[in-house]
């Protein structure tokens, strides 16, 4: 829980500046809003909220918003942390719609976009890292991440059986081990 | 998505759906803005707010009630075994969709070099990322990627 209480209005705020920013997938900018900037979270309580935001249906910074802003502010809260977050993305899309036509053939244009991405992964390697960071003394959590990073990106497994094999497994160990 | 757009409804064509899916990820805030972008493509601004809307109410309406019971219950022994069993799986799949990224981003070695080192600066320094973003953007539209 943060140091001060949180207004509706800073909720607003804090989402509209992460849908402002999120270039390249927005998960990174909001771990650098929430955590990093007005400490509304430690790391470990993100990697916890985010951890249950990702097994429900739904973009996973979408379903954080509502979270976040519930547990400040109700329904109230939820509302505006989500309207903060998808505003500007939604005026900023429809307009590069309107004229990406015009200028999608441009030789610079396009060599400047593959440049944009290839940044823009390295600050999601970046950010998944941070994310991993609590499990550090955690060997075993370890392992399970390796297992499930191994499923997916690697064997390129289908996401929903990798999830149902995975997931119960892993409560199953953490429940092992709190018994011990 | 793809499937249901391009096959099932006939809403455009594969090629024009990639055009529209690779605009939603360069530009700002969340990938499923690519919804938006249909939405906007078959019927204009109604469209548009139609289609973002259909696409997060139920799930954000289920992450309402859901994060709201999952708070309440923090205290409770099940729920923290229940967390402490899915942060692992979390982190692997971070981990994942970032090394899927970036093997699609890395075209040659230079800008595979580029990715590698952005992610270095932004772990080491507290440099702001848009300045490292905008650096990416600006070698490759000289033409030096």
């Amino acid at each position: 829980m943060p140091l001060q209480p949180v207004s509706l209005s800073g909720l607003f705020g804090g989402f509209f500046s992460i849908g402002l920013s999120g270039f390249g997938g927005v998960l990174p900018w909001a771990r650098r809003m929430i955590v990093e900037q007005r400490r509304w979270l430690t790391g470990a309580e993100f990697t916890d909220l985010l951890a249950l935001c990702q097994f429900l249906p739904g973009p996973n910074t979408v379903n954080l918003s509502v979270a976040l802003g519930a547990r400040f502010h109700g329904a109230r809260g939820a509302v505006l942390a989500f309207l903060g977050l998808m505003a500007a993305p939604m005026a900023i899309v429809i307009g590069l719609g309107v004229v990406y036509g015009r200028f999608a053939g441009v030789p610079a244009v396009q060599h400047g976009f593959q440049g944009l991405a290839a940044a823009a992964s390295g600050l999601v390697i970046a950010t998944a890292l941070k994310i991993a960071a609590p499990l550090r003394r955690d060997p075993p959590g370890l392992a399970v991440a390796a297992l499930a990073f191994l499923a997916i990106a690697v064997l390129r497994l289908p996401l929903l059986p990798a999830l149902v094999v995975l997931v119960p497994a892993s409560v199953l160990l953490a429940a092992a081990r709190r018994r011990r | 998505m793809q499937r249901q757009v391009v096959a099932v409804q006939g809403w455009m064509t594969a090629g024009e759906f990639a055009a529209l899916y690779a605009l939603a990820q360069a530009a700002p805030g969340p990938n499923m803005l690519v919804t938006t972008l249909i939405g906007w493509r078959v019927a204009g601004l109604p469209g548009a707010l139609t289609a973002t809307l259909a696409m997060c109410l139920p799930a954000c309406v289920l992450t309402f009630f859901t994060a709201r019971a999952w708070h309440r219950f923090r205290e409770a022994g099940w729920q923290g075994v229940v967390q402490a069993g899915l942060v692992p799986v979390t982190v692997g799949l971070v981990m994942a969709s970032a090394a899927v990224l970036a093997v699609a981003t890395t075209r040659d070695w230079q800008t595979g070099l580029l990715t590698g080192v952005v992610a270095v600066v932004l772990l080491t320094s507290r440099l702001h990322p848009l300045c490292l973003l905008g650096a990416g953007a600006g070698l490759g539209a000289l033409g030096l990627l």
